[in-house]
């Protein structure tokens, strides 16, 4: 399958921990994957190890045919890939407007003496496209609003909207509605409805809310311990006999 | 009203009519101040021009992107005395000025490295042991300080009829002024952006495409340049340096300097810099106690007040926004 990432036998260690263990995965373009498993179960590990975050200790990662592993963030980021956090990292001292630009660095051409002239067409170009994702999200009141500033849920959109600001081929969502209330969920799973629909964005989301999960997602992993131990339809992990003994015990 | 228009707008430097028109009455204050104040005040002012540009630069470093550096000291002397060599060979004022600058850029990079590794206090001991190191290479070395008597430098030879010490003052001035105007330029940049996106979270930068190596050194790169300069603008004042006068208490100064100003303000780092002339000047009778005030300065910010000096213009000037509602 010529899939747009394909990991295979990912392993991670730290010293004696085994995060992640011959965990193995693809994604088609334009598919939604979900990874689901219990607290500790490596779902964050995986995702640190393919934006770079950590290095893997043994396995492969490639994305449009070309090996992630030993790439810096920035260069992985470069190629196609946009995460967000499960426990937020917004730039807490810049407004909503300037985390997304930030997210519009690896488009800019950068060009240090513009910078310090104050030559800005660049700037308005990209803050053009950085309004278009502040509609697309609801943003507009908060545009100028510190980022700390902000309420839990509007953070949430902030993360989102500075991750789609990288123009990605592919999305890590880290819990991307938890913490959220009822309401706030339905809008958020509607944008990463939305995002896949509008912008042809190939999503793959860490969740918790199974119910979230298995609307959103069109095939389902589930890890434990490191170890991927079910794969399949939404339906059909949710039934797996080892994912509900992971879950809910003997 | 404030109504912006267009994106352009929103971007321009000192947007507001009302700043405008501050800055035009603060730009005419500052032409008319040598021919008011004595001497010695104008004199003050030319240290507190030379002494902006510095702390401008290290809350470029400090500040904006977070990187604590007590290594300014060493950047001063490294400055101070490529520009006293260039200008004793007979480079001119501004050819030796942006040579000061390039070299303190270029030590910059290289104490930039370890930033790449370390990260708060640790990365603060490693850039302290350089500005020890650079004291002591200064100190032991004939060929670069001079020896015993140190390098004399030329004043500048004041042109279109005003005194050394007007000319003096409209001079720096205007370096402070282009400075200023450039820092400004940088900081809402999107090499600014890059900065504050490190101070921040360095791996939410990351994550976002800011390379940490390129910014991090680019960073050090360019607040050495302003120190580098600082350097350099000082030794052209004070006609005479030796190695002597960059020891740890001037990386301190300058520290203070930043946080006493406000972090991650340009407009502080005037206020700051200030601040650390005024002091041991009102304190002249005291000398001793000098380090002691900028050690209760920063205890007594960071306590009361973490945007320093700007903070309080920024609570002033709210105050006057709401009046008469409070």
């Amino acid at each position: 399958m010529g899939g747009l990432l394909e990991v295979k036998a990912l392993a991670l260690h730290f010293g004696g921990i085994t995060a992640l263990q011959d965990v193995g995965l693809a994604i088609a373009e334009g598919e939604t994957l979900a990874v689901i498993g219990p607290n500790g179960s490596g779902k964050t590990s995986l995702f640190n190890c393919i934006t770079g975050i950590y290095r893997p200790s043994s396995g492969s990662i490639s994305f449009l045919e070309e090996s992630l592993v030993g790439r810096s963030p920035d260069a992985i980021t470069q190629l196609g890939v946009a995460r967000t956090f499960q426990n937020l990292r917004l730039f807490h001292n810049m407004s909503v407007l300037d985390n997304l630009m930030v997210g519009r660095h690896l488009h800019f051409r950068k060009n240090f003496v513009h910078a310090a002239l104050r030559l800005r067409a660049e700037e308005i170009r990209h803050r053009r496209r950085c309004e278009e994702i502040i509609e697309f999200l609801n943003l507009e009141p908060v545009r100028k609003s510190r980022a700390a500033d902000c309420p839990y849920g509007v953070q949430k959109r902030v993360e989102l909207g500075r991750a789609l600001a990288t123009e990605p081929k592919l999305l890590l969502l880290d819990e991307p509605v938890s913490g959220l209330t009822q309401e706030e969920k339905e809008e958020f799973s509607y944008w990463i409805h939305e995002i896949r629909g509008r912008f042809r964005i190939t999503i793959l989301l860490v969740e918790h809310d199974l119910r979230v999960a298995s609307r959103l997602a069109d095939r389902m992993v589930a890890l434990d311990h490191g170890v991927k131990i079910a794969e399949g339809t939404p339906a059909e992990v949710q039934r797996h006999p080892e994912v509900i003994k992971a879950y809910l015990g003997e | 009203m404030d109504l912006v228009e267009s994106y352009a707008q929103d971007l321009g430097f000192a947007r507001k009519r009302i700043t405008r028109a501050l800055l035009a009455l603060l730009l005419m204050a500052l032409l008319a101040f040598p021919w008011v104040a004595p001497d010695y005040m104008v004199f003050i002012a030319t240290l507190v021009a030379l002494f902006s540009i510095g702390v401008i630069g290290q809350n470029l470093l400090i500040g904006y992107t977070g990187q604590i550096s007590f290594g300014q000291a060493g950047f001063l002397a490294i400055g101070a005395f490529s520009f006293g060599h260039l200008s004793i060979w007979g480079a001119p004022f501004l050819l030796a000025l942006a040579g000061a600058g390039l070299m303190a850029a270029l030590a910059g990079v290289i104490v930039g490295f370890p930033s790449l590794r370390l990260k708060g206090p640790y990365l603060s001991i490693a850039t302290l042991g350089f500005g020890v190191a650079v004291y002591q290479i200064f100190v032991n070395s004939e060929v670069l300080s001079g020896g015993r008597s140190g390098l004399a430098i030329a004043k500048l030879k004041p042109m279109f009829g005003l005194s050394s010490v007007r000319y003096e003052y409209f001079v720096y001035m205007l370096l402070l002024a282009g400075f200023t105007w450039v820092s400004y330029n940088i900081v809402s940049s999107f090499v600014g952006r890059a900065f504050v996106a490190i101070r921040d979270s360095d791996i939410a930068a990351e994550v976002n495409g800011v390379n940490l190596t390129r910014y991090k050194l680019l960073a050090f790169a360019l607040s050495s340049f302003y120190t580098g300069v600082h350097g350099a603008l000082y030794a052209q004042v004070l006609g005479h340096i030796e190695p002597q006068i960059f020891n740890i208490l001037e990386s301190i100064t300058l520290f203070a300097a930043v946080i006493v100003g406000g972090v991650a303000s340009i407009e502080g780092s005037i206020l700051g810099a200030a601040f650390v002339i005024l002091v041991p000047k009102v304190f002249a009778d005291f000398r001793e106690m000098v380090p002691v005030v900028y050690g209760l300065g920063i205890i007594i910010v960071l306590m009361f007040q973490p945007l320093g000096l700007y903070g309080l213009w920024l609570k002033t000037r709210l105050y006057f926004q709401l009046w008469p509602f409070r």
